[in-house]
């Protein structure tokens, strides 16, 4: 007889929402008429990050190990889930954006039909719309939500393929410039598939020296014999498939290429989104289960966030596209939190989780506003991207050029802006844990990133604008619900902090 | 019967799969190593599951078959796309984005 596993479906609830409505989004997408598929399928997905995020609310404090052991509902984990749900939702409305292009979408009218053909150039001015991305991108969030809340190495990895497929193909949809598109689903796809190969190996590894992959299992038999030879090899392959995904230098030589091939919006969401998905994970496999043999990992990541600032910083200033730029941005902002991974203390005490926590919070909503304003930016050719067209932008559109140079001063970390606050909990939870040489390179680091976003906004208010610069779009009201929220949230983050910091706080706890 | 012959097996493809990635220049090619890859993973699972006398590694040397499945359609479409606007699966061939 075999016993069913207990299963809580209040503490499931998020995900259960999320997953419902990419399902139901499939069934449209089957049996939906086309004329109202767009309309429905917008609204079916943002009622499932919708309800996901408020039921993430009202589960606040849940402290529960539910599905069999498999998953685990802890404050950390409600906390990445209402964030991933929240910034999944807004880059849902970037998505839904119709009055930008003059083809009314920022994806491709048929994904299957080759690039230049008739058939191609007849789709282009078509007015048409797919809306297939709307249940693949509830599949991804879904898939990043039970990414952070699993307490099972096999979840995990099913998780991190849940949230991967889909975003190879949906980076793979842009409406214009599609063989970038393509060649970017192409290498995030390949590089991705071989990273998560990597993970797997480290599942077996440590599922031969521990005889289990619960995190719990793990822990103890890591107590037992930290140093076993399997089980630091299995940790060190975990490691590289997770970081991959965090685009964390020198797993990072996907990012910009797939950052600047993907549709903006889709971007905005990978660069929020995944991150945080990415982060959850890495915490929760790294003190849940590997917390008490830190000494082997601690090095390793304290070598890596150092690498994955330089790189982040050094490289972003030779960049001349303003999407490779931020990608580089994402790199180095990787290697900050990072900052924040060392400074939590094996006991689980220390600001690190909840620094971690309000930092992913803050990059992710200042991220999304940043990408929301590159899809105003367009010329004949759709988004203009290249750093010289944005000249002189602040007499063109004095509110866009506003509102990209308020997310540019907080991806900098310039006091008063949600960046700022992010930055200081973590270099101060680093040093609270004795890490203090780390947080002096997060700091040269800063400065040196400081640079290229400052020099954007040097360009956008004290250059001559180009006589055949880009126009900048009306957006429709999907977009300007978007720019309000991440504008505010950016600034209250940065002015009154104390709330979120609070709720970070309190959140800040693994069950396992 | 030893183990440790099926453990150093596994470990010999999987190394074979993570070279062929990084040097083969097909992405059809790329692609199967990293099949190659799940697969070594698959009798490490199954190796272990003999080792500890657990039923666990064999049963999530199931889900990596799936997942692998899954992966193969999503994999296939991306690479028949691009293939067909190139007349090339060569990894060299997709260039446009680079710096």
């Amino acid at each position: 007889m075999i016993e069913a596993p207990d299963l809580s479906l209040a503490a499931l609830a998020p995900l259960l929402f999320v997953f419902g409505a990419a399902c139901i989004g499939v069934l449209v997408e089957a049996f939906g008429p086309r004329e109202y598929r767009h309309p429905v399928q917008v609204a079916v997905a943002l009622l499932g990050t919708v309800g996901a995020f408020v039921s993430t609310l009202r589960l606040a404090g849940t402290r529960e190990i539910t599905a069999g052991g498999a998953l685990a509902v802890d404050g950390a984990a409600l906390f990445l889930q209402a964030t991933i749900a929240g910034l999944g939702a807004l880059s849902l409305l970037l998505f839904a954006e119709r009055s930008l292009d003059p083809a009314r979408s920022a994806f491709v009218t048929s994904a299957a039909v080759p690039v230049g053909s008739p058939r191609d150039r007849e789709l282009a001015t078509s007015e048409q719309v797919q809306t297939e991305v709307y249940p693949l991108a509830s599949f991804a969030i879904g898939g990043m939500m039970l990414f952070v809340a699993s307490n099972d190495l096999l979840i995990m990895f099913v998780a991190l393929e849940v949230l991967s497929l889909p975003l190879y193909l949906i980076s793979g949809m842009a409406r214009r410039r599609r063989l970038l598109s393509q060649e970017a689903a192409v290498k995030y796809f390949l590089l991705g598939a071989f990273a998560s190969a990597f993970f797997l190996y480290g599942l077996a590894l440590v599922y031969g020296a521990t005889g289990s992959v619960r995190l719990r299992d793990i822990r103890a038999a890591a107590v037992a014999d930290g140093t076993d030879v399997l089980l630091v090899l299995g940790l060190a392959l975990l490691v590289v498939g997770l970081l991959f995904k965090a685009s964390v230098a020198p797993f990072h030589s996907w990012t910009p290429d797939v950052y600047q091939g993907a549709p903006t919006p889709v971007t905005a969401f990978m660069a929020a989104c995944t991150k945080v998905a990415a982060f959850g994970a890495i915490l929760r496999l790294l003190y849940v289960a590997f917390g008490t043999s830190e000494w082997t990992w601690r090095p390793l990541i304290y070598g890596i966030a150092i690498v994955s600032m330089v790189v982040g910083a050094v490289l972003g200033l030779t960049q001349t596209d303003l999407k490779r730029m931020l990608a580089y941005s994402s790199i180095a902002h990787a290697g900050f939190l990072l900052t924040g991974v060392i400074g939590l203390q094996a006991d689980g005490g220390g600001s690190g989780l909840a620094a971690t926590m309000f930092y992913l919070l803050a990059y992710g909503l200042t991220t999304i506003g940043a990408f929301a304003v590159l899809t105003l930016v367009r010329d004949g050719d759709g988004e203009a991207g290249h750093l010289s067209q944005w000249a002189g932008l602040a007499s063109r559109s004095p509110l866009t050029a506003a509102v990209m140079a308020l997310f540019l001063l907080a991806l900098a970390g310039i006091p008063l802006t949600a960046g700022f606050t992010g930055k200081f909990a973590v270099f101060r939870a680093a040093i609270e844990s004795g890490a203090w040489p780390l947080a002096v390179v997060a700091l040269l680091a800063s400065a040196v990133a400081a640079f290229f976003y400052l020099r954007v906004i040097v360009l956008m208010y004290f250059s001559q604008p180009a006589a055949d610069g880009p126009t900048v779009g009306v957006p429709g009201l999907p977009t300007v619900i978007v720019l309000a929220i991440t504008a505010t949230t950016t600034l209250a983050l940065g002015i009154v902090p104390g709330a979120v910091l609070d709720l970070a706080d309190r959140a800040a706890i693994f069950v396992g | 019967m030893t183990l440790t012959y099926y453990l150093v097996l596994a470990a010999i493809l999987f190394t074979i799969g993570a070279v062929g990635v990084l040097v083969r220049r097909n992405a059809i090619v790329v692609f199967m190593c990293v099949e190659l890859m799940l697969n070594s993973v698959n009798l490490t699972l199954v190796t272990f599951a003999r080792a500890t006398g657990t039923l666990d590694g064999q049963i999530m040397a199931f889900f990596v078959m799936v997942v692998a499945a899954a992966e193969v359609v999503v994999g296939l479409a991306i690479i028949m796309s691009i293939y067909r606007t190139r007349r090339s699966a060569s990894v060299d061939d997709v260039n446009l984005l680079k710096y």
